[in-house]
C-alpha cells in the first residue's frame, strides 16, 4: 500500500466536495455591517443578572452593557495610544452630580431626571434604593463585592426624594465610590422586577436572570444560552454619549482555532480569549488589530504552599524562585504577551505599587546552594497543579518547570484540575505548588494583598496558605490610608516582605489581549477586561 | 434488546487448526489485509524498540528550536516546546498500543465471563446481565467515557477502564449469542449426557469455539479504543503531560492548524490513523475469514 | 392488537434500564470532581459565599435525599436547572435537540448516498480491486478522529479555499432571518417559511459538519450493504430474474436492493444512535448549538442537572429509536417477531 494509493481517492473526494459547496455556499457577502458588531468568545453568560445565584463572569459583561450604574470612570489615553479607563476619575452616569460630607460618611447622589428604563418607565431614587438593597441581600459574590466598599446594610441606603439617593457609612472608605462603578450595584427596574417576584424569590432574581430589567445603553433582544446573545442599542439612553453600534452579536465558539480563523477571515469583528501564541502571531502579521493592555493590579505566578513540606522552609522557596526557567516561560508559554516580573534589584527597594518585579532570576547554582542549606541536595518529589481551562499557557509552563526542576533532582508530577474543581481545590489549600493569577477590580495593592496574601482573611486566592500577622497588620493599615507618604511606605514594606519570604514566586504581569478587525475602533480597557460596547466604532 | 447487529453466520465456521493455513492463503489473496498485517508488525516493532531508536527524548524541551518545520535534524519538526515530534510519535507507539490492548483485553475478559453465563444458563442470570447490557447501551457512549474519566481522574488506567466499560456490551452480546447458538448442539448435548458439569461444558466445549468471533470483535475494537482516547484528549481528559500519546499530540497540534504549523498535528495524526486503519482492516480480514458467506 | 401489546411490553421492559441509567448518571454526576458551589462562587469566594450557593443549589442535602428529590422532580417532568446556562435543562435540551438531529440526519443521508452505492458496487465485483478499494475507502473514513477531520475541513474549505461558510453554527442571523420554529429542523422550516435563500445558507452550514460526522458511518453501512447484496444476488429469486432476462440494473436496484433493505435498516438504527452520541466533538468545532456541545460543557463544569438530563434524554431517544426500527423491520419483513 503506497501513500499515493491512499491519496488519490481522497483527492477525488476533495474535488467533489469543493464543487458541491461552491454550488450551495451563500454568495460572498460584504463582511459584517457597519453598525453591527460581531464578537466571538469561548463562553457566554448563564444569566443576564450577576445577582442571580451561580451567575458566571460573563453575566457581569452583560450587566455592564444593559444596566446603568450611578457613576462610572473617565477614560485616558496611554503614551502608546491605548485607551484605558481612568481609575482616578469618577464620572457621572445615572447620577449627574454628588456631594460627599467632610468625614466621608455621607454620599448624596442627584439622579438624571430624564433617564428611563428599557420599558420606558422613569428611573427614580426608589429604583436605586431597591437595587442596592438587593445587591447586599443577594448573597455570594455580589454581597462580598459590595462589602469591599463597606456597603453591607440596607439601612445605609435612603431614597431622599424622587431623584436624590443617599448612602450613609459608619466610617469613610476610599473604596466606596470606585465600588459603585463595578457591575454589581446595577440600577434595576424595581417596578418591572417586582411584577415577577414571588414569595420564594422576593428580589425576582429568577426573572432578571432571563430578562432584561435595565436602563443601560443596550437592550438584550435575543438570548440563546450557550449559543449567542444579541444586544440592540437603547435609543432613549440618556446617561452618556449614544453608542455607534446599533446591534452587537456575541457568539460562543468553543474552539480557539475556529475563533482565530473567523477573525482572520473577516467574518467576525472581535475575537476574545485566544491563546497568547495566536495574539503574538496576529500582532506580528498585522492583518488584524491586536491590542494588549497590561492588566490592572494583576500578577501571574507560581504559588508554594508554606504549610506543606518542604515549602515550609523559606530556603526551599527561595531555591525554587532561583530555579524557575523564567525566560523560557516568557517566550514559550506566554509568547511575550506579558511583562517579566523577575530579576529586579532588591537593593533598590520596592516601589509602592503592585505588581512589582521580584529580585529572583534563573540561577541554578544559587538554587543548589539554597537546597543544600535546607538539606535537600538530593531533591524531593512534589506536585504541581494547573487549571485545565488555562492549559494553553499553564501546561507548557508546567512542563518547562518540571524539566528545569529535574536538574535539581526535584521530581514534579503535573496535575490538571478541571475548571469546575479549581476554586474548590484552591480553597482547600491542598496543592503544594500551583500556577495561578489574580487581578483586582479595584486598583489598590492592598486590595490584591487582602485577597491573596492575607492570613486572617485567608481567601480562596491565598493558595500558599500564607499567614504572616506582620503583613496582615500592614495590609489592614494600608486599607484605611488614602495615599500619602505613610501609605507608600507601608506598601513598599509589604512588597519587601513577600519578596523575601516568597510564598509566591512572581513570574509575569499579563496583558489583557483582544483582537479585532482593523476597522474597529474605540476599544477601552476596563478593570473587568470585557469589551465596552458603548465606545466601539467602525469605519 | 435483540441481537440484530450480530450476524449469525459467524457461529457456523468451525474452529479447526487448518484455519491458519486458510488464513495464510487468504492473506496472499487479499493484499489489503496483508498490508495491514505488515503494518501491525511494524507498530509492534516500534512499540518494542521505539525508545531505543528515537533520536531525542520524548520530553526533552529545547527553547531554541520550538515549532521548527520538518528537517534532517527533526524529521517531523518540533512542537511549541522544541520537543522532537518524530521521537514523540515513535515513543508514543508503546503507550497507545498498550492502552488499546489493555482496554480490549479487559472488556474481552469480562465479556467472556458474563456473556457465556447469560447465554448458557438463561433465566435470571440472562435477565440480570441483559439488563446491565441494556443500561450500558442506553448511554451515549462517548459521554459515558467522559464522565468516567472526569470522575475518576485522567490517568492512563482510568482511560483504559472507561474505554473497556463502554465497549463491554458488544463483547457480552457477541459471547452470549455465540453460546446461545451452541447450547443445544449435539456435541454439547453429548457432553452434558456424559455427566459434565455446566461450567466444564462451558469452559471446555463452548468457550473455545466462540473465541474466533470474540477476536473479530476485539480487533475491530482496537481502533475504536485509540480514537476514543484521542477524543478524550481533545476535551482535556487525556493522559497526563508530558507523556507522549498520539491522541493528546493531535489534539494539542489541532491548536496550530490555523497558524500553519501543520507538522505538529499531521504526523501524530497520521500515526494514529494508520494504527486505527490497520486494526480495522485486520478486523475486517478476520471477519472475512470467519464469515465465509460474506466472501465469494 | 398483538403488535400494540408487544410494543407496550417492549416499553415496559425498557423501564429497568431507564432506571439504571438514571441511577448511574446520578452517581456519576456526583462523582465528578469539584464543587459546583465553589465553581460558581468564583472570584472573591469566601467559605460563607460558597456555603450560601451550595444551599441555594440544594447540594448541602445528603445524597440520598438529593436522589429522591431528583426522582420526584423527574416525575413532574422537571429535569432541573442547568448551572452553566442558567436555564431549565428541559428547555435547553428541547431548544438544542433539533440542531443535533438535523446534523445527524444529514450526516446519515450523506453516509447512505456514499456507502450504499459503494456497497452495491463492491457486491457486484466481490474480491476484485473495486471491492478492496471500497473497503479501504470506508475504513479510512472511520480511522480519523472526528475533531481532526472537522478541523482539517474547516482549514481547507473555509480558511484556505473559501468555499465553505464560516463555521458559526446553523444559520447566520446577521444576514438571514431564523424561520419560525415548526419542526426545529432548519432545512424544513426555511422551506415552510418560503425562504429559499435561508435554506441554501442553512444547507451550506450543514455540509462540513455533516460530512465530518458521516465519514464515520460509511463503514458499517457499506459493509452491511455489500453482505446483504451478495446474499440477495446469490438467492434463487435473483437467479430466476436473471434467467427470465430482466435487465441487470433492474435486478440490482429493484429486486436485490429491496431484499437487502432489511439488514440495512437494522444497521441504520444503530448507526443513527451512535452518530447522535458521537457528534459531541464536531459540534464544538463548528459552534453547532446542539446537545453534544452542551453535554461536553456540562461534564467539564460538573453541571449535574445538565449531565443527568442529557443522558436521560439520550437513553429515552435510543429506546424509542430501537422501537421504531423494530416496527419498520416488522413491516418490511413479516417474519420478524418480537419474541425474546
Amino acid at each position: 500500500m503506497t501513500i499515493s494509493s491512499l491519496l488519490t481517492p481522497r483527492r477525488i473526494a476533495v474535488g467533489a466536495l469543493c464543487a458541491l459547496m461552491l454550488s450551495t455556499a451563500a454568495p460572498t457577502l460584504a463582511k459584517t455591517p457597519k453598525d453591527v458588531l460581531v464578537e466571538v468568545g469561548e463562553h457566554g453568560p448563564n444569566s443576564l443578572d450577576p445577582m442571580a445565584p451561580a451567575a458566571n463572569e460573563l453575566s457581569q459583561m452583560v450587566a455592564w452593557q444593559i444596566y446603568d450604574r450611578l457613576v462610572t470612570h473617565g477614560l485616558k489615553t496611554l503614551p502608546d495610544g491605548k485607551t484605558v479607563y481612568d481609575a482616578t476619575k469618577i464620572k457621572p452616569e445615572l447620577a449627574t452630580s454628588w456631594n460627599i460630607n467632610a468625614d466621608g460618611t455621607e454620599m448624596t447622589f442627584h439622579l438624571r431626571k430624564d433617564a428611563t428604563f428599557h420599558d420606558g418607565s422613569p428611573v427614580t431614587a426608589e429604583d436605586v434604593k431597591w437595587s442596592f438593597d438587593r445587591a447586599v441581600a443577594a448573597g455570594g459574590f455580589p454581597t462580598v463585592q459590595m462589602a469591599a466598599g463597606s456597603l453591607t446594610d440596607p439601612n445605609m441606603f435612603t431614597a431622599v426624594d424622587k431623584y436624590t439617593f443617599k448612602i450613609t457609612l459608619p466610617k469613610a472608605n476610599k473604596l466606596t465610590l470606585p465600588d459603585l462603578v463595578v457591575p454589581v450595584p446595577n440600577i434595576v427596574n424595581k417596578k418591572l422586577a417586582l411584577e415577577h417576584a414571588t414569595k420564594d424569590d422576593p428580589w425576582a432574581l429568577d426573572w432578571t436572570r432571563k430578562n432584561d430589567a435595565g436602563g443601560g445603553p443596550f437592550e438584550v433582544t435575543s438570548w440563546k444560552p450557550g449559543n449567542q446573545i444579541v444586544f440592540t442599542r437603547f435609543d432613549d439612553w440618556k446617561s452618556g454619549d449614544m453608542p455607534q453600534m446599533k446591534r452587537v452579536v456575541y457568539r460562543e465558539v468553543g474552539s480557539a482555532g475556529t475563533r482565530r480563523a473567523l477573525l482572520e477571515k473577516g467574518d467576525v469583528d472581535v475575537s476574545v480569549g485566544l491563546p497568547p501564541k495566536d495574539y503574538a502571531e496576529m500582532a506580528e502579521a498585522g492583518k488584524v488589530k491586536v491590542i494588549g493592555t497590561l492588566m490592572q493590579n494583576e500578577m501571574f505566578y507560581v504559588d508554594l504552599n508554606v504549610t506543606m513540606k518542604p515549602f515550609d522552609n523559606k530556603k526551599v522557596r527561595q531555591a525554587l524562585a532561583y530555579a524557575l526557567p523564567y525566560d523560557a516561560i516568557m517566550s514559550q508559554a506566554l509568547y511575550n504577551r506579558a511583562e517579566p516580573m523577575y530579576g529586579a534589584d532588591a537593593a533598590k527597594g520596592y516601589a509602592p505599587k503592585w505588581p512589582v518585579a521580584s529580585p529572583y532570576d534563573t540561577d541554578l547554582d544559587k538554587a543548589k546552594a539554597l537546597l543544600a542549606e535546607a538539606g535537600l541536595s538530593d531533591g524531593f518529589k512534589t506536585d504541581l497543579y494547573i487549571d485545565m481551562s488555562q492549559t494553553t499557557v499553564q501546561e507548557p509552563m508546567a512542563l518547562l518547570i518540571k524539566e528545569q526542576l529535574a536538574k535539581l533532582n526535584i521530581d514534579v508530577t503535573i496535575h490538571k484540575v478541571p475548571g469546575s474543581d479549581w476554586f474548590a481545590k484552591m480553597g482547600s489549600k491542598s496543592m503544594p505548588m500551583d500556577i495561578n493569577y489574580f487581578y483586582g477590580w479595584l486598583d489598590y495593592p492592598e486590595y490584591f494583598y487582602f485577597w491573596t496574601y492575607d492570613g486572617k482573611n485567608n481567601a480562596v486566592f491565598n493558595t500558599p496558605n500564607y499567614n504572616n500577622p506582620k503583613l496582615d497588620a500592614l495590609t489592614e493599615k494600608a486599607r484605611f490610608l488614602d495615599g500619602g507618604p505613610e501609605y507608600d511606605k507601608t506598601i513598599s514594606a509589604m512588597n519587601a516582605i513577600v519578596m523575601e519570604d516568597v510564598p509566591r514566586i512572581p513570574v509575569a504581569h499579563l496583558y489583557s489581549d483582544i483582537a479585532m478587525q482593523p476597522n474597529v475602533d474605540g476599544y477601552v480597557y476596563w478593570f473587568h477586561t470585557n469589551l465596552d460596547y458603548r465606545f466601539i466604532t467602525k469605519h | 434488546m435483540t441481537d440484530q447487529t450480530q450476524s449469525p453466520q459467524t457461529a457456523l465456521a468451525p474452529a479447526t487448526p487448518d484455519r491458519w493455513a486458510e488464513f495464510a492463503h487468504l492473506l496472499r489473496g487479499n493484499k489489503i489485509t496483508f498490508a495491514a498485517v505488515l503494518l501491525l508488525l511494524l507498530l509492534v516493532l516500534l512499540a518494542l524498540i521505539g525508545p531505543a531508536i528515537a533520536p531525542y527524548g520524548a520530553t526533552t524541551t529545547d527553547a531554541t528550536a520550538s515549532l521548527e518545520p520538518p528537517s534532517a535534524a527533526h524529521f517531523f519538526g518540533t512542537d511549541a516546546l522544541g520537543r522532537d515530534v518524530f521521537s514523540r510519535v515513535v515513543i508514543a507507539t508503546r503507550l497507545d498500543l498498550a492502552m488499546a490492548f489493555g482496554a480490549v483485553v479487559l472488556s474481552f475478559a469480562v465479556g467472556l465471563i458474563l456473556g457465556p453465563i447469560a447465554g448458557y444458563f438463561g433465566g435470571w442470570a440472562d435477565t440480570v446481565i441483559g439488563r446491565f447490557v441494556d443500561t450500558l447501551m442506553a448511554f451515549p457512549l462517548f459521554v459515558l467515557a467522559m464522565g468516567i474519566v472526569a470522575a475518576l481522574g485522567n490517568s492512563v488506567g482510568n482511560i483504559v477502564l472507561a474505554t473497556a466499560i463502554i465497549n463491554l456490551p458488544f463483547y457480552i452480546r457477541t459471547a452470549r449469542a455465540e453460546v446461545n447458538m451452541r447450547r443445544d448442539l449435539t456435541y454439547v448435548e453429548a457432553a452434558r449426557m456424559a455427566g459434565n458439569s455446566p461450567w466444564r461444558i462451558l469452559a471446555v466445549h463452548i468457550v473455545p469455539n466462540i473465541l474466533p468471533a470474540m477476536v473479530v470483535q476485539a480487533s475491530l475494537n482496537l481502533g475504536w479504543a485509540i480514537l476514543n482516547a484521542a477524543g478524550l484528549s481533545f476535551i482535556g481528559l487525556g493522559v497526563r503531560p508530558p507523556t507522549p500519546e498520539w491522541g493528546i499530540m493531535v489534539s494539542e497540534g489541532a491548536g496550530y492548524i490555523f497558524s500553519g504549523e501543520w507538522w505538529t498535528f499531521t504526523f501524530p495524526g497520521l500515526a494514529l490513523v494508520l494504527a486505527v486503519l490497520c486494526f480495522n482492516l485486520l478486523g475486517d480480514g478476520l471477519r472475512d475469514l470467519l464469515d465465509p458467506r460474506s466472501r465469494t | 392488537m398483538p403488535l400494540l401489546l408487544t410494543l407496550l411490553r417492549r416499553i415496559g421492559s425498557a423501564i429497568p434500564s431507564v432506571f439504571g441509567v438514571i441511577l448511574v448518571t446520578f452517581v456519576l454526576a456526583r462523582a465528578l470532581p469539584g464543587d459546583p458551589a465553589a465553581y460558581y462562587a468564583g472570584a472573591s469566594a469566601t467559605p460563607d459565599s460558597i456555603a450560601q450557593i451550595r444551599s441555594q443549589l440544594g447540594l448541602d442535602q445528603p445524597l440520598i435525599v438529593q436522589f429522591f428529590g431528583y426522582l420526584g422532580q423527574l416525575a413532574h417532568g422537571n429535569l432541573g436547572q442547568s448551572t452553566s446556562s442558567g436555564q431549565a435543562v428541559l428547555s435547553d435540551l428541547i431548544e438544542r435537540l433539533p440542531a443535533s438531529i438535523e446534523l445527524t440526519l444529514t450526516a446519515l443521508m450523506f453516509a447512505l448516498i456514499v456507502a450504499i452505492p459503494l456497497g452495491i458496487w463492491a457486491a457486484t465485483r466481490p474480491g476484485s480491486w473495486v471491492d478492496h478499494l471500497c473497503r479501504l475507502l470506508v475504513t479510512l473514513g472511520a480511522a480519523f478522529p472526528t475533531f481532526f477531520t472537522a478541523l482539517t475541513f474547516v482549514y481547507i474549505f473555509y480558511f484556505q479555499l473559501d468555499v465553505a461558510p464560516e463555521p458559526l453554527g446553523r444559520l447566520s442571523e446577521i444576514y438571514y432571518t431564523m424561520p419560525p420554529r415548526v419542526t426545529g429542523l432548519l432545512l424544513i422550516d426555511t422551506l415552510l417559511a418560503g425562504d429559499p435563500e435561508a435554506f441554501r445558507a442553512a444547507f451550506a452550514q450543514l455540509i462540513l459538519p455533516a460530512i465530518s460526522l458521516g465519514l464515520f458511518a460509511l463503514a458499517p453501512i457499506a459493509r452491511v450493504t455489500r453482505a446483504a447484496m451478495l446474499e440477495a444476488l446469490g438467492s434463487d429469486y435473483c437467479r430466476t430474474a436473471r434467467a427470465m432476462g430482466l435487465s441487470r440494473g433492474r435486478i440490482l436496484f429493484v429486486i436485490a436492493l429491496r431484499n437487502a433493505a432489511l439488514p440495512i435498516l437494522n444497521v441504520l438504527g444503530m448507526v443513527f444512535s451512535f452518530l447522535l452520541g458521537a457528534n459531541v466533538l464536531i459540534e464544538k468545532v463548528f459552534a453547532w448549538p446542539g446537545i453534544g456541545a452542551y453535554a461536553v460543557n456540562a461534564v467539564i463544569a460538573s453541571d449535574y442537572a445538565a449531565v443527568q438530563g442529557f443522558v436521560l434524554m439520550m437513553a429515552l431517544l435510543f429506546i424509542v429509536l430501537n422501537l421504531v426500527v423494530d416496527l419498520f423491520a416488522s413491516m418490511a419483513d413479516p417474519r420478524v417477531r418480537y419474541d425474546d
